[in-house]
């Protein structure tokens, strides 16, 4: 793997470890009314561990978005290292918003690349449904800036619903194109058994569902759920040691924007989406054509259409005619979402982005449900605030 | 609840203070220590004139907790006529008939309170600009 430009280079390093992923795990994403925050995040571990083959690892890396807020618990590293008995190890948890599970997939990835770390577990959690009522509203809206956007009343769904209709107004998209990106969602759901909501959903039950905050209805926004995914990564010159079939890191960023989104000087497009898509692409010598399949987040369907454009596969404007014609559908130009996407295997906040990058592996693995040699996964925090970009390929 | 948290916001979210960097002469709101344009770290209290335009908007139905007395309730983009975008909610307003480019203007109101014995707190709302009868 190159050193970044400008920063690796700078203290002298001209090359890092290439980083290979040999296991993967998860918890079903649901209400598991009987499991704990705890209980949900050592069984993904373990089950990612299992699948590696190992009993140990030097690191673990937790991403998680707002622990304190939702069970009154934080020291994660520490709680889920303890519980998972994996003794006196480096361990913490790194945040990002809804972006916290890709954060902390960069962390691991930098670990193993950097050589500080030769195994390392990245573990994304989410527990979610132990707040009530309007609470878990609040706690999401910490996303955004509680000082000059949440303080006047602006929900999460209410910064990216105006994002939705300013994006309709300048490119004249028609609504129903849009909403074509939950029911690809939920389509692909269907043979996903971690997936919340395995049941396909028609165009019509979209456009017709409630509205949540104008333009966006509750069919185009990803549910409050709980869920665990583990990554055990390595480096790729030890891969095989645990597998047959390592998946290797090819491009990995991670990159910020304003965190107000009336600071963007167009809200319509994702800079940190482009700009991480960018070193990502760079890092892995690919392009948006080389790319078989791609993990989108689409916790609100106008996310799914944007992320389409910002990560190079549409230009501008174009995404959900995209989206609408089947392009991102199994079998189509482009599958996306393969597994349910935020919208129908859920958005467990925190543990999403790791979700996303089991799904790609199992892809590229073979034993997935697209035939991939290489892959992209996009995981949001915030409304474009921090954006990471993982870039998956075959070790060929 | 904290008292401090509020009042020290007082001032910007009363009237709409923002900063002016001295160096490039970018306005900001939200106000900043440090210029988002040029660095500069020389910056300037400036007074918005408190008019502007629709850029988006929405509705927001399922509100978070501590709001839901004003439920359902517009939430807007609003560009001010010095160019800086602010997030703020329309008031006074037919949720019917808002749109992209309506012309509104500043007034204050009561955001949020902390339940029915705790502290209330204001801040800016903007409200169509009505044509003269």
């Amino acid at each position: 793997m190159p050193c970044m430009p400008g920063i690796g280079k700078k203290s002298g390093c001209d090359e890092m470890n290439d980083v290979a992923i040999v296991g993967i795990g998860c918890t079903p994403v649901g209400e598991p009314w009987n499991k704990s925050l705890r209980e949900i995040a050592v069984e993904s571990t373990w089950a990612a561990m299992n699948d590696a083959g190992v009993n140990e690892v030097d690191g673990l890396v937790v991403g998680n978005m707002s622990s304190g807020n939702f069970v009154d618990q934080e020291s994660l590293g520490s709680l889920i290292a303890d519980y998972a008995g994996l003794g006196n190890i480096t361990a913490f948890k790194v945040e990002g918003a809804c972006g916290s599970g890709g954060v902390a997939f960069r962390t691991g990835v930098m670990a193993v690349a950097s050589g500080m770390h030769d195994v390392v577990c990245v573990t994304g959690v989410e527990k979610m449904t132990d707040v009530v009522g309007d609470s878990a509203t609040k706690i999401l809206a910490n996303a955004s800036d509680r000082e000059y956007e949440a303080v006047h009343g602006v929900t999460f769904v209410g910064l990216n619903a105006m994002v939705m209709r300013r994006y309709m107004h300048d490119y004249n998209a028609r609504r129903e194109d849009i909403c074509s990106i939950p029911v690809n969602s939920h389509k692909n759901a269907v043979h996903n058994k971690n997936a919340m909501f395995r049941r396909e959903i028609s165009l019509d039950s979209v456009i017709n569902s409630p509205m949540v905050a104008d333009p966006l209805s509750l069919m185009e926004c990803a549910p409050i759920c709980d869920g665990a995914a583990s990554i055990i990564l390595t480096t790729r010159e030890r891969a095989k040691e645990f597998t047959d079939t390592p998946i290797i890191v090819k491009g990995s960023a991670v990159k910020v924007d304003t965190i107000g989104v009336h600071d963007r000087k167009n809200v319509t497009s994702m800079t940190a989406t482009v700009e991480a898509a960018k070193e990502a692409y760079n890092m892995a010598k690919l392009t948006p054509k080389d790319m078989d399949t791609a993990e989108l987040h689409d916790a609100f369907s106008i996310m799914g259409v944007i992320g389409l454009e910002d990560l190079g596969f549409v230009r501008h404007g174009k995404g959900a005619h995209f989206a609408a014609e089947g392009q991102i559908g199994i079998g189509g130009k482009l599958p996306c979402c393969t597994y349910g996407g935020l919208k129908a295997r859920g958005h467990p906040v925190g543990a999403t982005g790791v979700y996303q990058i089991l799904e790609l592996t199992k892809n590229l693995r073979g034993e997935g449900v697209v035939d991939a040699q290489n892959g992209i996964a996009q995981n949001i925090g915030g409304t474009g605030s921090t954006v990471s970009v993982t870039i998956l390929g075959r070790d060929i | 609840m904290s008292v401090p948290r509020h009042w020290r916001e007082s001032k910007r979210r009363y009237r709409l203070l923002g900063t002016k960097c001295k160096s490039c002469k970018k306005l900001h709101y939200p106000p900043r220590t440090v210029c988002s344009s040029c660095k500069s770290r020389d910056l300037e209290e400036y007074q918005f004139k408190g008019k502007g335009n629709i850029y988006s908007y929405t509705i927001i139905r399922n509100p978070p907790e501590g709001y839901t007395f004003c439920r359902p309730y517009a939430a807007a983009l609003v560009e001010l006529e010095e160019g800086e975008i602010v997030t703020a909610q329309i008031t006074d307003c037919d949720l019917d008939h808002l749109e992209i480019g309506m012309p509104v203007e500043v007034v204050i109101r009561k955001l949020f309170a902390y339940g029915e014995s705790g502290i209330i707190v204001y801040g800016y709302k903007f409200r169509p600009i009505l044509p003269r009868k």
